[in-house]
């Protein structure tokens, strides 16, 4: 059916695609350390090469109960459920911050448990629902 | 079906189904702003700001569905040589690339109140803006190469290129650690979407896939005469 001009075609595109995608793949693992907008506290932990002195971010969940404030910073726990991480913070937070929610913070380590942070940002999940609905829901679970 | 994008078909087109396309999507996206804007109730965390989805998501939606169309078509048309599969793929770009612009400034008016930033560099946002970058490189191609065969050949690399960013998109939020939140529909399980936000959604969604498939039809009819003009053209 296929005519003899097309086949050879197709098996030239077809290499180079396989060829294109091997390469962004590559590309893509290699940066790997970029690509990932934050580490967990998890991710944190098990890593090798910690880096103190660069900037990096951490994500998780803000411990329900951990927030507290003094006169001129906020600290609070970033947790995965399975690790931890202590974040103190200097300066004003975004709105949708809140105990439960997802955070990013932006900063350096001070040590393995210990976040120096000098951006957070909120990070929405995946759950959209009227605020009667979770009500309900807070409700039940309780 | 495929039989009507046929050049000849594709002229005799009537301006009538057109008027009814466009009296369709104008009630759907009407339908569907009224839904979203005023009926639908506001997100537990967000607030307000929830509503940009109703946008933002068809949109997103349309600038990766048109590029992978282009991606296919150029794919099939290097190899078979269907000598329409260039024109549909050259009539679905500027709709997508404008689709690309508005996901992406949407995504930023939401990302600011919710987020706390307007723009930052995680796996969904950037490679959105490659996705973006391409559309341009693709409509600059048709538009700066003279030579039809060497625009023809380019623009089809570059589409094809391009169509390997779209599973990068699309599974970015899984793939990598980012800001952005994961997908909320997925065919697997639930949508994490309460159903009175889910119907204005679709509802936005089927509008703003009519819109795209009258712009495409329009377009798509304008380059077959073109086409069409220009081969007149040189064969006197």
């Amino acid at each position: 059916m296929l005519s003899k001009k097309v086949r050879p075609r197709i098996v030239i595109l077809t290499f180079l695609l396989m060829l294109a995608i091997a390469v962004v793949y590559g590309v893509l693992k290699s940066l790997e350390e970029n690509v990932v907008y934050f580490f967990s506290p998890t991710e944190l932990y098990n890593k090798e090469d910690i880096p103190f002195n660069k900037k990096i971010r951490v994500g998780g969940l803000v411990k329900e109960g951990s927030i507290t404030n003094d006169q001129t910073s906020v600290n609070f726990v970033v947790t995965d459920l399975n690790n931890e991480i202590i974040v103190s913070y200097k300066g004003s937070l975004p709105n949708l911050f809140s105990e439960g929610k997802g955070v990013v913070a932006e900063g350096k380590l001070k040590d393995k448990k210990y976040f120096i942070a000098d951006k957070i940002l909120a990070k929405h999940d995946e759950n959209y629902m009227p605020p009667e609905v979770s009500k309900i829901l807070k409700k039940t679970k309780e | 079906m495929f039989k009507n994008f046929f050049p000849n078909k594709i002229l005799s087109f009537s301006n009538k189904l057109f008027s009814y396309l466009i009296v369709l999507m104008l009630l759907f996206v009407f339908v569907g702003l009224i839904y979203a804007l005023f009926l639908s109730p506001p997100d537990f965390t967000q607030g307000d700001s929830v509503r940009i989805m109703y946008v933002h998501v068809p949109a997103s939606f349309i600038a990766l569905g048109c590029f992978g169309f282009m991606g296919i078509a150029s794919i099939c048309a290097l190899i078979f040589k269907i000598k329409i599969l260039p024109l549909m793929a050259k009539s679905l770009a500027p709709v997508g690339c404008l689709f690309a612009l508005v996901s992406i400034v949407t995504g930023s008016l939401w990302g600011k109140p919710t987020w706390g930033t307007w723009w930052v560099w995680d796996a969904r946002l950037t490679s959105m803006l490659i996705l973006f970058i391409f559309y341009i490189a693709y409509i600059s191609v048709w538009k700066f190469v003279d030579n039809y065969e060497k625009a023809n050949r380019v623009s089809s690399i570059i589409a094809i290129i391009g169509s390997l960013n779209l599973p990068v998109i699309k599974y970015s939020v899984d793939w990598w650690n980012t800001l952005h939140q994961t997908s909320s529909i997925t065919l697997t399980s639930a949508p994490t979407i309460h159903y009175t936000m889910l119907i204005p959604l679709i509802i936005m969604l089927i509008g703003t896939i009519l819109y795209t498939l009258i712009v495409f039809l329009m377009r798509y009819k304008t380059e077959i005469m073109k086409f069409k003009l220009d081969k007149k053209n040189k064969g006197n």
